[in-house]
């Protein structure tokens, strides 16, 4: 499908990404058998809540969901690929279904974007593939005992992540988007898996790269700052550094401001629904949360803009709304390319 | 003299339009051009210090860690680490030392250096840190396909990059082949094979040993210092860096040479441009104290000023060899008993053993607790009485609280394992806030402080505390005291409230009243008054609070409440009286003897720019030469004008204390951007309706924006003086004059809280009371930046205005800038006009709290005033008249602007 690179639309207006989707596709109440659809049916293990199946086993699921977010407005797609890697899918046994997870969930996506760009070519679609953390960190132990033990490497995160990479981009995404960074080295070593694989398959995607601020401590699980966190991350040319995840949009502001203020790349936010009840459920209504992402739009804070856990179409629907007032951020000349 | 023959007098920086160079660790490090000098730590390598090698090879970790800990906290700002040995695994311990470093974020906050020779360390290294790192180093020495493969494997990574001066021919050793070589590394690495960001490329131009005797290492300084400027010259955005210790290597064995060598090597060194460098701060002399016979053999031989400078300096060294000075004899203390030890670290404030004695003493004394009882209280008390005998000064106090909470915290653990027969010996709970709508808390922190230091526990519940909260927590702890503070007037009614809302739930403990605005009057007329189950006691200042609570606690308490009650009402009939005896006369009269201007048009310029201007483009060293320092004293109750007051036979010592480590504060806030600052300002046209302003929207004067309103002076006058009201300095509508007025709001307190946060996570009281005072410093310095500005440029009523700072103190300037809240005009909601006109909230990121208090607690708002006849005055109380005239004129209750007059009120 034919359609202006997202660098240059970015230029000119704000661009929405989707919102949850783990807890849209509890709303189907699907079963274990749906989960393990026709190719996982022997798998000896159980599938239920593996939701990066879908798209495998229940594509018209996966689609229906993707069309309900573009029909709020969505400009950017995410791949249901949260957990797409061999290490994290050695949970379920299933390392070697990561090729097919991301090249489905991808190709799913992009038919979605498509229909609607078609639908209307003034408003183009995009896909931008997703790459989770991992459930492993890179620089730091899971055993308190012993501080200096690392559960995987660098070497083995790269591994795993240019497996998804390179299923993404075969896939048809139009973006590399690595996310829920709470450790700022694993999300290296995505960085260095993406730039090895565009090498090898000649491509030039551009990649968007988002963190995850724990907390009021106002740094990264890993205990890095907003702005460290910047620093660590900027050496490769980006399309937006932004944060996701953990915090509410009002909580949020202040770390993206840090981003702003520091950054010659776009920045993106996608903030959860607020944080969580005591029943553990988000419940910031769509107008709260659109309230609270006027606040960025009015700093002229964001150039994505998008939700995270809680937030559902109706939410997405609100913020494309609001952003659709809004000019985008003014791009800092801050970090003048003079070697190009 | 300039040390190189193509480059004039020091070097400045010349490449503004590239961006710095961006390091991480846990915290970010940016190298700008006024950052000076990066010092690298050197002791973790291998192949420098052999303590640390047996470390390694002895996998002793956790001293290792411990070397690498003490760097960081010695002001090593990126630490070096190199394991190239070869009874080592090199990769093998630097991944491990590196993982266990990510373990200790005192140690990860700083980037970290990997050092190396080999590539598959350095690699293995770039693998463990999250952070962005330097890579030390690469260079040509296997020619260019190696050292281009290198570069792009340094990029992907994302770490910044040492560059040796080598090349396949070899190490270069003259200003010649340095010169040759990094322009050839350049050029590599910022060309189109590598793509290397520039301000990410470090160059080490070998530092070589000097005096050396050899007659071609005569040059080896010099030839560096001049290759250094050549590289900041030619090389945009470049660094230049080097291992300092290595240029002394001929006086192995004479510390106190090899100081005077790296000292004076380094203040030549930067001068030429040279930004970081691997140093020991431990291996360094002061530059102005190094003997000034000494200094010039040196200089002689670091510039080859003379044929015998070698022979003459190794003359000096035979004499100094041995040691001219003993450092240790401040050590003598260590040898004390523990007891001993623990009241002079208190007394002196040094926390550097604290933990180490403390340790001892747990195995001295039976129970956790006994320690803090015996020898840490005993210290304490020290303190406290050299404090109450004026004999030391509240940033020392701070300063030896800062030892004891650090004490208190390594005995935490200990005590809670302990709680068994744990036992109350607190001298009383005591709980402090700063009222709702006010955000000003460094005298309340200081109140804190010491009371702590006096054995009371605190409890703090911060700033823009409801009340109640504050009675929920007071109940919840059971304190003895509450203390209550606030700066600005509206807080003096949240106090009111606070005292109304204890005596309504039947508190019976004592209240302490502290802050700028509060008095000992307001205490007694308006707070005391409505609070009966104890006492209400006003707290002049921090050095009180101590006698006051102990007073209110002691065995002799109800003596010392009778004497307050005597105190409070006789000036409670004191006040009756006054008030019955001020003369005023009515509004009418008041405003007829308006202060009279003549008003011409020549005295009268149109700005220059109408409409609002957002100003977030100046540097935070741009402002600092016009900080007021004599206010900044007081905040630490430090009485005398700067600069006199460094000399004070009382207090100059401890002020030049404070004074120092202020600056060494405010270096750092401006090289590593702490703070933000943001200002927005206004200019309209506007003319005077009564004691009205008005704004117009443009010069056609058709449009009313908005208006201000001021209040005037009541009191009856003598006959040749005014009823003043700020509305008298802008030109009367019916004078048919077009005038113009301003206002602003400037902050430099964005940005703050982080370090606030790890200030207070470190137990550091007067490291975060230092950033706070100094904030409010900067918010005002900043303040008279922009006010010259405005009168300069922006509005430009006086362009030819040069004044000093001296001057600017003084306020000798033409035209005024009052801020609402202030004598001039008390009425604070007049601030909701400025912040709506300039958007401040938007354009300066200040935000008004309910009692109007602004936050970030370090910003300014106000109004400009051009008039050359304009000038500062008190408005003074006000009758019921005028706040009813004034009520109506604002469109606002009575009552409504009697809360917020009433400091002001009559009646």
């Amino acid at each position: 499908m034919n359609k202006p690179d997202v660098r240059e639309v970015l230029k000119d207006r704000i661009l929405v990404l989707d919102g949850a989707m783990g807890s849209l596709i509890q709303t189907y109440n699907l079963t274990e058998e749906d989960f393990r659809g026709e190719k996982f049916k022997d798998h000896p293990h159980s599938l239920k809540g593996n939701n990066d199946l879908v798209g495998i086993s229940r594509p018209d699921v996966l689609k229906e969901i993707h069309c309900l977010y573009l029909e709020a407005g969505a400009d950017i797609l995410e791949t249901n690929t949260f957990s797409g890697t061999t290490i994290a899918q050695a949970d379920y046994h299933l390392e070697h279904a990561v090729y097919d997870i991301n090249y489905c969930s991808a190709k799913i996506a992009k038919e979605a974007a498509d229909e609607y760009t078609a639908k209307n070519p003034d408003k183009p679609r995009y896909v931008a593939g997703s790459i989770g953390p991992t459930n492993r960190t890179a620089s730091m132990s899971p055993d308190v005992n012993d501080p200096g033990y690392r559960a995987v490497t660098f070497d083995q995160l790269v591994v795993a992540y240019s497996e998804q990479v390179k299923a993404l981009i075969e896939g048809g995404v139009d973006i590399l988007l690595v996310e829920t960074i709470f450790d700022t080295l694993n999300a290296k070593s995505a960085m260095v898996a993406i730039s090895n694989v565009q090498e090898e398959l000649g491509t030039n995607l551009p990649v968007m790269i988002s963190g995850t601020i724990t907390d009021a401590s106002g740094r990264t699980l890993s205990g890095q700052t907003a702005e460290a966190f910047l620093t660590s991350v900027s050496h490769m040319d980006l399309l937006s550094v932004g944060f996701n995840c953990a915090l509410g949009a009002d909580l949020m502001r202040p770390y993206l401001e840090v981003l702003s203020n520091n950054t010659s790349f776009g920045v993106s936010a996608h903030p959860n629904a607020g944080l969580p009840n005591e029943m553990g459920e988000y419940d910031e209504s769509p107008s709260d949360m659109q309230k609270q992402i006027v606040g960025f739009l009015d700093r002229g804070l964001v150039n994505i803009i998008g939700g995270c856990c809680g937030t559902t179409p109706a939410h997405i629907k609100a913020i494309a709304d609001a952003a659709a007032k809004y000019k985008p951020r003014k791009v800092l000349s801050l970090e003048l390319t003079v070697h190009s | 003299m300039p040390l190189h023959p193509d480059y004039p007098g020091d070097y400045k920086y010349k490449w503004h339009n590239y961006p710095s160079l961006r390091l991480s660790g846990l915290e970010p490090l940016i190298v700008t051009p006024e950052t000076n000098f990066v010092n690298i730590g050197e002791r973790t390598n291998v192949t420098g210090s052999k303590a640390f090698l047996r470390l390694i090879k002895e996998e002793k970790y956790d001293e290792a860690l411990v070397v690498a800990r003490d760097q960081v906290e010695g002001g090593a700002q990126v630490i070096d680490i190199n394991m190239d040995e070869g009874m080592i695994d090199g990769v093998e311990s630097m991944k491990r030392f590196l993982n266990l470093i990510a373990a200790e974020p005192d140690i990860a906050k700083v980037p970290i250096m990997i050092d190396s020779s080999k590539w598959e360390i350095i690699e293995e290294g770039l693998k463990c840190v999250q952070g962005k790192c330097i890579v030390n180093s690469i260079s040509l020495k296997v020619g260019e396909e190696r050292f281009i493969w290198e570069a792009k494997q340094v990029k992907k990574y994302g770490a910044a990059v040492i560059v040796m001066a080598f090349d396949e021919v070899g190490q270069a050793d003259n200003y010649q082949r340095r010169i040759e070589i990094v322009k050839r590394s350049y050029d590599l690495l910022v060309g189109p094979k590598v793509n290397f960001a520039p301000q990410d490329i470090i160059f080490d131009l070998n530092i070589f040993p000097v005096a050396t005797g050899m007659e071609e290492h005569r040059k080896n300084a010099i030839d560096f210092f001049q290759a250094t400027r050549w590289v900041r010259e030619n090389l945009p955005a470049a660094h230049v860096s080097g291992g300092v210790s290595n240029v002394s290597f001929s006086f192995r064995g004479n510390n106190p040479m090899r100081e005077a060598i790296h000292s004076a090597f380094l203040f030549h060194a930067i001068k030429e441009g040279m930004d970081m460098g691997i140093v020991n701060p431990a291996m360094l002399e002061v530059y102005d104290d190094i003997n000034k016979d000494l200094l010039e053999r040196v200089e002689d031989v670091l510039l080859d000023r003379r044929d015998d400078a070698t022979e003459r300096l190794l003359e000096f060294a035979e004499s100094v060899k041995g040691g001219v000075k003993e450092k240790k004899a401040d050590d003598a203390w260590r040898s004390e008993t523990v007891e001993k030890r623990l009241e002079h670290a208190l007394v002196k404030g040094i926390a550097d053993f604290v933990e180490i004695d403390v340790e001892e003493a747990r195995h001295k004394y039976a129970r956790p607790l006994h320690i803090i009882e015996g020898p840490l209280m005993d210290g304490m008390n020290v303190v406290g009485d050299l404090f109450g005998s004026g004999k030391m000064f509240l940033p020392q106090v701070v300063k030896s609280a800062r030892v004891m909470k650090k004490a208190v915290a390594y005995l935490l653990p200990f005590l809670e394992a302990d709680k068994a027969e744990g036992t109350n010996t607190s001298a009383g709970k005591v709980l402090l806030a700063t009222v709702k709508g006010d955000v000003h808390d460094i005298g309340k922190n200081i109140v804190g402080v010491v009371l702590a230091c006096n054995n009371y526990e605190i409890i703090d519940l911060g700033v823009m505390i409801p009340c109640d909260k504050i009675l929920a927590e007071a109940k919840k702890h059971n304190v003895d005291i509450i203390g209550l503070s606030g700066l600005i007037t509206p807080s003096l009614d949240e106090m009111v409230y606070v005292a109304k809302e204890m005596e309504r739930e039947g508190f019976k403990i004592p209240l302490l009243i502290g802050g700028a605005t509060t008095s000992k009057v307001h205490t007694a007329v308006k707070i005391d008054q409505h609070y009966t189950g104890n006492q209400a006691v006003h707290v002049l200042d921090a050095s009180r609070a101590v006698t006051v609570a102990n007073s209110l606690l002691g065995d002799n308490k109800a003596k010392y409440i009778e004497d307050v009650q005597a105190e409070y009402d006789r000036m409670r009939i004191n006040h009756a009286k006054k008030k019955a005896q001020k003369d005023t006369i009515t509004i009418e009269e008041a405003q007829a003897n308006h202060f009279p201007i003549e008003w011409k048009a020549s005295d009268i310029v149109k700005p220059k720019f109408l409409g609002v201007k957002t100003i977030t483009d100046v540097k935070l060293e741009e402002i600092v030469p016009y900080i007021d320092w004599t206010p900044f004293f007081q905040t630490w109750e430090l009485h005398g004008k700067f600069p006199k007051i460094l000399e004070d036979k009382v207090v100059g010592a401890e002020a030049t204390t404070v004074y120092n480590d202020a600056q060494k504060m405010l270096k750092q806030i401006v090289a590593e951007n702490w703070l933000t600052n943001k200002a927005v300002i206004g200019l309209w046209p506007a003319n005077a309706v009564g004691d009205d302003i008005e704004l117009y929207t443009d010069d056609t004067r058709k449009n009313v924006l908005d208006k201000f309103h001021m209040v005037r002076q009541q009191s009856k006058k003598t006959d040749d003086a005014y009823n003043m009201s700020l509305a008298d300095f802008v030109a009367p509508k019916t004078t048919g004059l077009a005038d113009y007025m301003g206002a602003f709001a400037v902050t430099t307190g964005l940005g703050i809280e982080p370090h606030l946060e790890r200030f207070e996570k470190d137990h550091d009281d007067y490291s975060s009371i230092l950033l706070k005072a100094l904030a409010d410093r900067l918010a005002e310095a900043f303040t008279e930046f922009m006010h010259e500005k405005v009168r300069k440029e922006i509005w430009g009523y006086d362009a030819q205005e040069k004044l000093s700072n001296e001057d600017l103190i003084k306020e000798e300037y033409k035209g005024i800038r009052p801020a609402p809240g202030y004598p001039a005009c008390p009425d604070h909601t007049e601030k909701w006009t400025i912040f709506k006109l300039l958007d401040a909230e938007k354009n300066a990121g200040i935000q008004l709290t309910d009692s109007l208090a602004m936050y970030p607690a370090s910003s300014v708002s106000g109004w400009y005033f051009g008039h050359p006849q304009s000038k500062y005055f008190g408005i003074g109380k006000i009758e019921k008249d005028q706040v009813e005239q004034y009520a109506q004129r604002k469109g606002e209750s009575v009552e409504f602007i009697e809360k917020w007059l009433s400091p002001n009120l009559n009646y």
